[in-house]
């Protein structure tokens, strides 16, 4: 069974429709990479696992139940920006969703549970390799060190899904790379369903074992806003674990979108 | 030659250069006032230095037979105690009213226009209704200062509540935290700083307040005196007061800006970057 199924999903904001028709499955230990043309609706799309927006009609259904129509700790999520919290530590940041899963009250653990959220967190930054980092506030981060602390964050929950929402757009190319490999490596060690919206396709193919293209079938020139995006193209990779996208794939999905 | 948008002043230099029009005013003042008591010895307008020395003296550090108290210590201790407890009140209603009208769309929908009429009413204006609703004592004064602020504090806060980017909502959710946890250690957090920034800013028009209640009721207090001796055109006693009122609005604003600089350093680290 998929860990993840869209049923004949639309989304529409009054007359007009962003997403229609989306019908999906997704299995568990995926790594969907989605792209598509600016306001293809890659952001609904990701606005709709985070809980941020629900269907229209249709149904998202996440381990056979229909998705909450809010956020959850099911789901992951790591932003372009605004990922972590700048008034807390890396450390604080990363333990935060143990905190607020053993504290309803006070959203703070004290004595020998806070002792071992703190192990938790610095192994954790032990992995995304901040661990000269513990005691810094966002502030003072690079864009990449800020990234790989909110995917420690995202991660201390064990989420059934990682949604990721352009994570790398804003960082330079040669971070970039290593957060390719990290993330990479993440997935396969911590066995991780992710779903990642980006908008370069070479980092779609690079990343995931499956891509899928955004983009609206028909166009109507005088009424553009009739018609909603939906997945166009829809890539298995399954010779991935390896990487190198066959070349003429990833021209024709260039050419699509 | 330099151009003069270039030429920057620096270290002692800097501070010279600021002294120099305080000293120039100075200068004005004592010659000014020097010219009237030649004219007329008994001038009371432009008091010479020795005199306000001399009236310092009487209010500063003697005695006063009828209330066995220093008259200076007596109205700041009056004033400071107005002034804290309006601002207190303000601050907590601030904290709870600006985090649920800026965290809880349910709640901004409900109150925010509310709020938003409040907040345009001219609080000397409701001054009679305070005087008539809760008497002449103390609870008038403070709620004047507590009223006269608060408004403009609640809305400010709320807006930088609300101004925390969804994306750092949606993470905390994703973390398990609900409406309460995000409250508590989401928003906040990141309210605090605003909030001591705004009150200090608030001190300013809450001295205004506090004085305006007490020229028109009071038996003790900085703005009680000021409008007392005023009959009898005693500047002598009016301009010390207010250079000691100056200097409490000073020290207080520096120590608000102090504190917030210590307890929340992560707020001032983007600013350096």
């Amino acid at each position: 069974m998929s860990l993840l199924a869209f049923r004949n999903v639309w989304v529409e904001y009054g007359e007009k429709i962003v997403l229609e028709k989306v019908d999906l499955a997704i299995a568990a230990g995926e790594f969907v990479s989605i792209v598509g043309p600016s306001g293809a609706g890659k952001s609904t799309f990701l606005r709709l696992m985070t809980g941020q927006e629900a269907p229209t009609r249709g149904r998202v259904l996440l381990d056979g139940a229909d998705l909450p129509s809010e956020p959850g700790p099911d789901r992951g999520v790591v932003f372009q920006r605004y990922s972590v919290f700048p008034h807390m530590s890396a450390l604080e940041n990363v333990i935060f969703g143990v905190e607020c899963q053993g504290s309803p009250l006070l959203g703070r653990l004290f004595g020998r549970r806070r002792a071992a959220a703190l192990d938790e967190g610095r192994a954790l930054l032990r992995r995304v390799g901040l661990e000269h980092a513990t005691d810094v506030y966002p502030a003072q981060m690079s864009g990449g060190m800020q990234q790989r602390l909110a995917i420690a964050q995202a991660l201390i929950r064990r989420p059934k899904i990682l949604l990721l929402d352009e994570p790398f757009g804003a960082l330079d190319p040669g971070v970039r790379l290593d957060m390719h490999e990290l993330i990479t490596e993440l997935w396969r060690e911590h066995g991780l369903t992710i779903l990642m919206v980006t908008h370069d396709i070479k980092e779609a193919f690079k990343l995931g074992t499956r891509v899928l293209a955004l983009d609206k079938r028909r166009h109507d020139p005088h009424a553009p806003h009739r018609f909603g995006a939906t997945v166009v193209y829809d890539f298995p990779l399954e010779e991935k674990k390896k990487p190198a996208p066959p070349k003429d794939l990833a021209r024709r999905v260039a050419e699509a979108v | 030659m330099r151009r003069l948008l270039n030429v920057k002043p620096r270290g002692g230099g800097r501070i010279l250069l600021g002294l120099v029009p305080l000293v120039i005013l100075a200068l004005i003042y004592v010659s000014a006032s020097a010219a009237r008591h030649a004219e007329n010895p008994r001038d009371k307008i432009l008091p010479t230095p020795p005199a306000m020395a001399a009236a310092v003296k009487d209010m500063a550090f003697t005695v006063d037979p009828q209330t066995g108290e220093i008259p200076l210590v007596a109205d700041t201790r009056a004033s400071l105690k107005r002034l804290g407890m309006g601002l207190a009140i303000a601050t907590g209603v601030t904290l709870t009213l600006g985090l649920a009208l800026g965290l809880l769309p349910l709640v901004r929908g409900g109150l925010g226009p509310l709020v938003a009429t409040i907040a345009v009413i001219p609080p000397i204006a409701v001054l009679p209704v305070l005087f008539i609703v809760m008497g002449l004592g103390e609870a008038s004064k403070i709620a004047l200062i507590a009223v006269g602020v608060a408004p403009m504090m609640v809305r400010d806060l709320a807006g930088h509540v609300a101004a925390i980017p969804e994306e750092q909502l949606v993470k905390a959710q994703s973390l398990g935290a609900g409406t309460w946890q995000v409250l508590l250690r989401v928003a906040l957090p990141q309210a605090l700083p605003r909030l001591l920034d705004s009150l200090r800013l608030s001190l300013g028009s809450a001295w205004v307040f506090l004085i305006s209640a007490e020229a028109i009721a009071a038996d003790v207090g900085l703005g009680y005196r000021i409008f007392l001796v005023r009959r009898y055109l005693s500047m002598d006693i009016i301009l010390p007061y207010v250079a000691w009122i100056t200097l409490l609005a000073v020290a207080m604003d520096l120590g608000l800006s102090f504190l917030n600089r210590r307890a929340f350093p992560w707020a001032y680290l983007g600013a350096r970057r």
